[in-house]
């Protein structure tokens, strides 16, 4: 996917680039709501993440001026988790907030709630061997043959699709599944490749355990 | 205590004692002007008397002789039933009548008639004189007539008189003292109205006042206007500088937080691993506690003067259940709304913020793939959310202790939390005349939280 990040922190911005980058996004980076503005005329963006002050103004003032003009859908970022800014972030037509510091699994969780409401978009679809996987809405097709994958096993199977034949271990997996508020143990990640394993099975998906290393998904 | 004084009274009690001023003036000249007529006509009648006698007087061979007429008297009568005295002297030798009843105290002048108020008989008597020149022979006889009268009539018509005027008077009064109450009320609604329109507002309106107003209270609310404009400009301040500081903190701690998720991603060993997560749940650790601080502070601030906005906490409900359902997503929870109209008044912001960190904690303690329900419901005389959810519970110990500040459940260990979601929940809704519930889940092993609220 395609982000424009609007945040005047220098810091900030590249580390959350990197780290989008690490999830396989583009990202295009604009430190004032002026390049903003030049970024949004030059390309199309999947979403937008706008923090709210930038030095030259308020980043839900731009929203409610430009919204009109930006079909984009816009998650603000905002430093307040108190209940006023969020409604004046969403009455100003942003489609969701987040409140820093994020997590970036539920920036994505949000981000893609956003893009449901929005319609979503074929064009994420990813081919695994002969199936096709949505990891937006879970889904996986094989011909008629249709599984509904429950979140947990999207975000799974989501780190496998986007790094095909790499293998990872338990603890990697971990992070890129869970939180980090809750201790979940190496162990809850065997329970949910077992239940993967068992719905993408019968479209011809295995993941191979890797003695020592971890898990590799296998599309052959 | 300032003593509360009210225009209205004063000026009701002002123009109260114009108004008997008035009645006190009108009733005693009215009296005196009875008394006067009452006193002139009797010096007329009087006069009358007093100059028919000297009328009747004549000489016949050189005596002064006289014939007392009745009428003389029949007209005094015909005032009141006053006792006349009378005496008539020719050359200072009394022809008839009183011979002590006083005479004039100066030799009248021929033809004028005196009048006195002398005392006769242990009585007060009003007497009128007269003199005539008789010609006896060739003499010429001063004949002195006097005829008196006692004042008892005079006294009681005036006295009636005056008794009427006084009756009349304090009618005036009373009528003027019912006036001035309305007057004052008229005079003074349109400040009853102004200040109504002020109280009426809500806690955080602090909009110019607009409305038209008599030019003596045009100060007022230029005053009003220009203290409002300062109030808000410095809680504007004060929240500029609120979000000003939350950003500076926050912002750096979100570098940190992706920085660490990013070391973490290439981590090789498990000790780095396990020191970056927990630098990042120290990071949430405390954005989340700041969070909810700020929280508190802000119901403490709004339960204040309390907003009174009346709203379908079912409207309520799934707004706030919409922007908690990616979190929940993220666990495969299921977030299963049950919602009828129930209407309350109160503060949206805070009943969202009590709301949402509860639905925040089942989302929090509930195990994967579980569902938490909210039900909203309606009675006649409370409104009531609950959520349950198949958590953990609330562990040993009294449920209702977990709404202190900073206390937690004894079976919350390893899950981040600050300890004032409960509280701020308890606070939200003790502010709004309600109460928080919190038991078993009846139809599982979780936790049951019910918002108990007054209907509106």
């Amino acid at each position: 996917m395609r982000y424009l990040l609007v945040e005047d922190n220098a810091e900030l911005a590249d580390s959350v680039v990197k780290r989008l980058a690490m999830d396989g996004h583009a990202v295009d980076h604009a430190p004032t709501l002026a390049d903003a503005d030049a970024c949004l005329r030059t390309a199309r963006y999947d979403l937008i993440l706008l923090d709210v002050m930038l030095p030259d103004g308020d980043g839900r003032d731009f929203l409610a001026r430009s919204r009109a003009q930006i079909e984009t859908p816009v998650i603000v970022l905002t430093a307040r988790a108190q209940v006023s800014d969020r409604v004046g972030a969403l009455n100003q037509g942003a489609d969701d907030y987040i409140t820093k510091p994020f997590d970036f699994s539920e920036l994505e969780a949000r981000v893609r709630a956003v893009l449901r409401r929005r319609g979503g978009s074929a064009r994420n679809e990813i081919t695994l061997g002969t199936a096709l996987f949505d990891p937006m809405s879970g889904n996986l097709r094989l011909g008629e043959d249709n599984v509904a994958l429950r979140n947990r096993e999207t975000r799974l199977l989501e780190v496998f699709a986007r790094h095909p034949g790499q293998t990872f271990s338990k603890g990697q997996l971990l992070d890129r599944l869970f939180s980090f508020d809750a201790d979940v143990t190496e162990n809850a990640i065997e329970v949910y490749v077992g239940r993967l394993r068992r719905q993408i099975g019968p479209l011809g998906l295995r993941i191979e355990t890797v003695r020592g290393l971890g898990y590799r998904l296998e599309t052959e | 205590m300032i003593p509360q004084i009210s225009i209205g009274r004063r000026l009701t009690a002002l123009l109260a004692g114009v108004a008997a001023v008035l009645s006190l003036l009108s009733w005693s000249m009215v009296s005196g002007l009875a008394r006067q007529a009452a006193a002139q006509s009797q010096d007329n009648v009087l006069a009358a008397s007093a100059t028919t006698i000297a009328e009747t007087v004549r000489s016949e061979q050189g005596e002064v002789r006289l014939e007392l007429p009745y009428s003389a008297f029949s007209m005094l009568g015909a005032i009141s039933e006053d006792r006349v005295f009378y005496k008539v002297t020719a050359g200072g030798t009394l022809l008839t009548g009183y011979a002590d009843l006083p005479a004039p105290r100066a030799d009248p002048a021929s033809g004028r008639i005196t009048f006195q108020t002398e005392d006769y008989l242990g009585e007060a008597v009003r007497t009128a004189s007269v003199r005539r020149n008789v010609l006896a022979g060739t003499r010429a006889v001063p004949v002195d007539v006097t005829v008196a009268q006692t004042l008892g009539g005079v006294r009681a018509i005036s006295g009636q008189l005056s008794r009427t005027a006084a009756g009349l008077s304090i009618a005036f009064f009373i009528v003027a003292v019912g006036l001035s109450a309305l007057a004052a009320r008229t005079s003074l609604r349109p400040l009853n109205s102004f200040a109504q329109a002020v109280s009426r507002r809500g806690p955080s309106d602090l909009r110019p006042l607009r409305r038209d107003t008599p030019s003596e209270l045009a100060p007022l609310r230029s005053a009003l206007n220009r203290l409002m404009d300062r109030l808000g400009q410095s809680i504007r301040r004060s929240e500029d500088f609120i979000a000003e500081a939350a950003h500076r903190v926050r912002t750096p701690l979100a570098t940190v937080r992706t920085q660490a998720e990013i070391a973490l991603r290439s981590a090789p060993d498990a000790d780095a691993r396990q020191r970056l997560r927990q630098i990042i749940r120290a990071v949430d650790e405390s954005s989340r506690s700041a969070g909810q601080l700020l929280d508190h502070a802000t119901v403490a601030f709004r339960a204040e003067d309390l907003a009174q906005d009346r709203m379908d906490l079912g409207v309520l409900v799934t707004q706030t259940a919409a922007a908690l359902e990616p979190t929940a997503t993220m666990k495969d929870i299921r977030l299963e709304l049950d919602t009828a109209p129930a209407h309350v008044n109160g503060d949206a912001v805070l009943l969202d913020s009590a709301l949402r960190n509860i639905l925040d904690n089942a989302i929090k303690y509930s195990p994967e793939e579980t569902t938490v329900r909210i039900k909203v419901r309606a009675a006649e005389k409370t409104a009531r959310i609950t959520v349950s959810d198949d958590g953990p519970g609330l562990g040993d110990g009294p449920a209702r202790a977990l709404t202190g500040r900073f206390c937690r459940g004894s079976n919350t260990e390893g899950i981040i939390g600050s300890g004032l979601g409960l509280t701020i929940a308890a606070e939200v809704l003790e502010a709004h005349g309600g109460q928080l519930d919190l038991g078993p889940n009846p139809e599982g092993n979780g936790t049951c939280v019910t918002f108990v609220l007054p209907s509106a």
